[in-house]
Formats: structure tokens, sequence, C-alpha cells
């Protein structure tokens, strides 16, 4: 049986504009054959999780450099539940502190990448769930 | 051409007896060599030698024509840089802490960063503002807030930079605010607004309106403060975030000096002329890695911004021609692993900087691929640069490069691929069209692309994060921003509007919005008068979003 495409939405919440991180993110798991699409800065987490469900994907990931991760990614997920997304898997990246990290896994935030943190993690990160997505 | 063969012959004796024969035993680590940017780089470089005429036009004597060799006839041996290190965060209170402990240490100037919020106009109180309050920056709503700000700091004794773009106008109309209430006169103001909004279509992304409304306040900055503000650097056209954003040394030259151009055709046809505003206009840039190329990216960059001023806009004034500019080391280049390194990158970019002939200087704390800074981190980043200024010795002449075989050829290298893109932009009908088709941020990924390739393939050694790895137990002591702190704001706010004349605030808005409608005001006094009353930082954009309309992003993938 083929592989069934997987489609991430890689999103940028809040004000900040960084988005070499995310825009090379989006490109190279795009290179790495799924299906992206890149939301462009300064998005709403509504304007996010519209996006994701109207868009069908099975993967967000968020990207913030602005400090605002942990209101805004739980945001995300808590807005993924209420509307019908809940088996979307969001993962994050950014600056951002380690010690954030298990309040923002406990929120429903699966990982957190920071910097220097090689594309193969994320590719691996992906296959990991894989089974659980085409199974959904 | 006899230059070109100057040597000629030698040289070819050279590779055939001594080179070759070592090649043959120990060839070179690599096929071939370029420079961070992917310049190609030779084995060897050899004199040129110019003729009187030919140097005058290439290089001339500092403080001349085409200013090759820098701005000012002593350079370092006159007045040292300006040490400028970029500083806000929380409230208006924390931050004027932090500044006047930066002053205490030596720093010569201020530089002030906003939060987000304040950067795209909107109050504490917006919404769209949770979670970015205090966090980038400091949060200011209202003239209270600059006020607190500023308190106890006399503003004709500092010079102050501000991060501010898109509401450029109204933090420059609060700090002429907080002036008036310290009685200094605005004529005796120092300091530079950065007020660029082309490169944040491109790069730095805090634009609010569309391009062509954005440049009638860039303009009416420019003619106000020509009248009002005299020492005021009115812009600093920026490379740094267009470098940031993955570009190469190259294009960081080409699409700033491509947004100059624009900036200055802007004021040109709404009828100022050049020689009034363009010694007030300043550049900004990055410092990287490899320091032959910063340095020789600095040299070309105002060589080539001299000509575009005499010969395509016709300025008389030599400084009108005169490329000035404030350098801040490259923040993507710092690594969250293994952070004291950084503070090594950090020397190698100042020297870059200083080689380049910088007018003032930030040097990134080591800390920051993680969070904020600590006070320690910045210290040691301030201390990098007086070490560089009083211990090194490269202060002593006036560009010391000048005449390395290959600095000359780099810099000669840059200025030709400089060139090659401001045509290409021109034939594009200029930089904001070439914006508004994706041109520049498409070229722009492309390198960064690429940078981030060669890292992940090991081609291009990070040392801490693609070579050299260590495990590290997670960092400690890491600066953050009280979580309250936007209740704290939005207090502060609502306690400034139950306190000033709202019907004033109508009114000042209301002139504001009729200003707005008409080209031919000059919006600035309009926002000034605004500001005095304490309307706040959302209330003026605000008038400016239903006026101008909001910008929405390209999406260039």
């Amino acid at each position: 049986m083929p592989k069934r495409k997987i489609r991430i939405l890689i999103a940028k919440p809040g004000l900040d504009g960084h988005d070499r991180g995310a825009k090379y993110v989006a490109r190279a798991l795009k290179d790495a054959g799924y299906e992206v699409i890149y939301t462009g800065i300064r998005q709403s987490p509504e304007a996010i999780v519209n996006a994701a469900i109207q868009e069908d994907v099975d993967f967000v990931g968020l990207s913030l450099l602005s400090g605002a991760h942990n209101e805004l990614f739980p945001e995300v997920v808590s807005l993924l539940r209420q509307r019908g997304g809940e088996q979307i898997v969001v993962f994050g990246g950014g600056i951002i502190p380690e010690e954030d990290i298990p309040f923002l896994r406990a929120q429903g935030v699966e990982a957190i990448f920071t910097p220097g943190t090689p594309m193969s993690k994320v590719i691996e990160f992906i296959e990991s769930n894989r089974a659980r997505v085409e199974n959904r | 051409m006899s230059k070109k063969s100057f040597l000629h012959d030698e040289r070819t004796q050279w590779e055939q007896s001594t080179l070759h024969k070592v090649l043959q035993s120990h060839p070179e680590r690599k096929q071939s060599f370029c420079t961070g940017s992917w310049l190609p780089v030779d084995r060897l470089y050899l004199p040129t030698p110019l003729t009187a005429e030919e140097y005058q036009q290439k290089l001339g004597f500092p403080g001349q024509y085409p200013f090759t060799r820098g701005v000012q006839p002593t350079m370092y041996r006159g007045r040292l840089w300006t040490m400028r290190q970029y500083a806000g965060f929380g409230t208006a209170e924390e931050s004027n802490a932090r500044y006047k402990y930066l002053l205490s240490q030596g720093q010569t100037g201020l530089s002030v960063a906003f939060d987000l919020p304040t950067q795209v106009g909107y109050d504490s109180d917006d919404p769209r503002a949770r979670g970015e309050v205090g966090k980038v920056g400091v949060a200011i709503d209202t003239l209270r807030d600059m006020e607190i700000l500023f308190d106890g700091i006399p503003l004709d004794k500092v010079s102050t930079s501000m991060t501010i773009n898109a509401p450029a106008c109204v933090l420059l109309a609060f700090y002429l605010a907080v002036a008036e209430k310290q009685g200094v006169p605005r004529a005796q103001l120092e300091g530079t607004i950065q007020n660029d909004i082309l490169k944040e279509y491109v790069a730095r992304g805090t634009y609010i309106f569309p391009p062509r409304p954005s440049l009638r306040l860039v303009t009416d900055i420019f003619a106000y403060c020509a009248r009002e503000v005299p020492k005021w650097n009115t812009i600093s056209i920026s490379g740094y975030h267009i470098r940031e954003a993955g570009a190469t040394a190259v294009q960081e030259v080409a699409f700033t000096l491509a947004n100059g151009i624009t900036y200055v055709q802007a004021a040109v046809d709404a009828g100022l002329d050049v020689d009034r505003f363009a010694g007030r206009l300043s550049f900004f840039f990055n410092a990287y890695n490899d320091l032959f190329e910063e340095v020789a990216k600095f040299r070309a960059a105002r060589r080539v911004w001299a000509k575009i001023m005499k010969e395509r806009f016709g300025a008389k004034d030599p400084r009108s021609m005169m490329l000035r500019f404030h350098t801040q080391t490259g923040g993507s280049t710092l690594t969250a692993q293994q952070p004291d390194n950084n503070v090594v990158r950090v020397t190698i970019q100042t020297l870059a900087a200083v080689l380049g002939g910088t007018q003032s200087l930030h040097t990134n704390s080591r800390d920051e691929a993680l969070g904020l800074p600590t006070e320690e981190s910045v210290r040691i980043a301030l201390r990098t640069q007086q070490i560089v200024a009083h211990e090194s010795g490269v202060t002593n002449t006036v560009d010391p490069l000048a005449g390395s075989y290959y600095v000359e050829a780099l810099t000669d290298a840059i200025e030709a691929e400089v060139w090659k893109y401001l045509e290409t932009i021109d034939k594009m009908g200029g930089m904001v069209e070439a914006i508004e088709q994706g041109y520049v941020q498409r070229e722009i990924q492309d390198a960064a692309y690429r940078y981030q390739r060669e890292v992940e393939s090991g081609e291009r050694v990070v040392v801490g994060v693609n070579s050299y790895v260590m495990e590290e137990p997670p960092p400690k002591n890491i600066t953050r921003v009280d979580p309250q702190l936007q209740q704290v704001q939005i207090k502060k706010l609502a306690e400034v509007k139950a306190h000033r004349d709202n019907a004033a605030v109508q009114d000042k808005l209301e002139a504001l919005r009729q200003a707005t409608r008409r080209p031919d005001v000059n919006v600035m006094p309009f926002v000034l008068e605004a500001a005095r009353a304490y309307a706040t930082v959302g209330e003026i954009c605000g008038v400016f979003r239903q006026e101008f309309g909001e910008y929405h992003e390209t999406v260039v993938l």
C-alpha cells in the first residue's frame, strides 16, 4: 500500500517576524516529501487552528522566538481540541528555555525543537507518529 | 589590462615550481575555497598597482569621496565608535534601571528595544498583544511610559537610538514630548529612529501599513526633522535584519542600498532638496564571522553609496554621500550549544565592524540564543568592545586593512555584485515592486536554505553544533520577563486613560485623521499634539490603520 502523504502546517503565532527557521523547516519538510503549508507571520491562534482544520493536516508545527510560547502554544492546542482537531499532532520550535519544555509537553505540545536541532530529528518525530496519524 | 599581467610571469613560474611540488604531496583541504557568503577565494592575491587617479577614484582619502577608507579623516584616532547596547524589556521602570546601569559601565549611547505590540501599534490591553507585552523590549503605551523610561536621564546628554519602524513617528513624538518636559530644546536632541519600513516587508516583519503610505510617513519625518530636530538621524537603513534572515553579504548591501535609493527618491519626489536631508540618513549593518569578507563589505557599501548619491541623485554636499553606519554582531551566528564560545564569535565580529569603520556598535551577549541576556553577559559583550578599542591596537591608524591584496580584491568583487543587483531591481521598477513580486524575499530565502543545508550536511562547520559537540547540562539563570507584567501594564494604561482629558484626545486624533487625508500636510505636528494629550500608540496607529489600510504578507516559500 502506498504511504499516504502526511500533511503539515507550519505556523507562526504571535507578533515576531523571525521566520527564517519556520521557512527553513517548511521547505526542508517539503523536500523530504511531505505536503507542507506555511501560514506566514503574525497569525492568531484562531487563524492557525482554522487553517489546520480547513487544510486537514496531520501536524501543526509552531515557531516562535519572542518568548510568548507559554501563552500561545497551549492556546493553539486547546482551540484544536475544541474545534474537532484533537487528533492533530502539535510540535514547536524557537528560542524556548529548557525549563519551559515540561510545561509545554503537559499542555499537549508533543515535541519542542530548540536552536541547532538537525532536521533529521524533526523527520524522526514525524515518522514516529506516522502510524498514529494514518490510523485515525 | 596591463595590471592583470603584473607579476604574471613570476606567478606562473612559482606555480610550476614551488607550488606544483607541494600540491602533489600535500593537496589542499578542498577543491575550491569561498567566503562565508560563497564568493570565490583564490589561493593567493597579488598587488594590483593603481595610478594616483585610479587610487582617488576607488579609495580616496578618509573623509573624502568615495569614502572607501572611512567617513572621518582621523577615524578612531579622533574618537572611538559609540558603544551602544540594544536593551529594553519589561516595564519602563525596569528598562530605565538597565539604561542607568549601562551608562554607569561606560556605555556611551542608549538603544531602546520596544516590545512587539508597541512595534506593530497595539496597546498592551489589545487581545493581539497577548503573551507579547514586555517580552522582546519595553512596553510603551503612552507618553507616561516614555517619561518613566527616561527618568533621570538628561536627553541633552545622551544620544538615543530607537528601534521603531511602522510607528516611528509616534515614538519620536513621545521622545520630543519628554524632551519638552525636561526643558531640552529639540535642536539639541541627538539620536536615531530606525524608521526603515521597507526591510520590514522582506525580513523583520513589524510592518503595519502598505508600502506607499508608509513611505509618506517616512518622508514626513525627514521633512519635519530637517526643520525641527536637525541633529536627529531620521532613518537607519538596515541590512542587519536582511542578513539575519539569511541573506549573503552581497545581498545585505545590495538590498539595503536599494531601500536607501527608494527613500531618497521618495523624499526628492515629495519636493525635498537632497542635500537638505541626506546628511541625516544613517545605515545599520550586520557583522558575521568571515572577517575579511565583512570588512570588504563595509568598505564596498561606502563606495557604492557615495557614487549613488553623487551620480544618481546629484548630491553636492559631501555629507550627503557619506555612508555612516551602526553595526550589530550577527545574532543568528550565536549558538545555543556551548554558549561561552559565542564570546569568541562576537570578538571576531567586533573586529570586523571596527576594521570596517563602523560609527557605533552593539555586541551581542553569549546567551542570546537561549533567551534574554543576563546582566553579566551584557557586561562581557560591552567589555569585548572595550578590549578591542583599548588593547588590540587596531584603532591606531585609519582603515588598517586597506592595501591588503585580498581585502581590496574582495571589496571590488562585492561592489561589482552589488551593482548587478541594483540594476536588476531598477529593471523591475524599483524596490517596492521587487518586494511586491516576492523577488527579494526569494533571493534571501534561497541563500538561507543553502546555508542551513550546508550546516546539516556538515560541509559548513559550526563549532559545538555539527562538530566538536558535547553533552551539556541545560543552561541556568535565563532572564525571564514576569508573566504578570501584562496585567501590570494594562493597569497602568487604564490609569492614564482615566486621568487624561479624553475629549482632547479625541479632538487631537480627529485632527490627525484630517491631516492624514491630505498628502500635502506633514503629519508629524499632529502626532506630537496627540502624544502630548496622552493618546496611546494603539489609538494613533489606529487612525493610520483606518486611513491607510493594513499590509498582508505575500507568503513566499
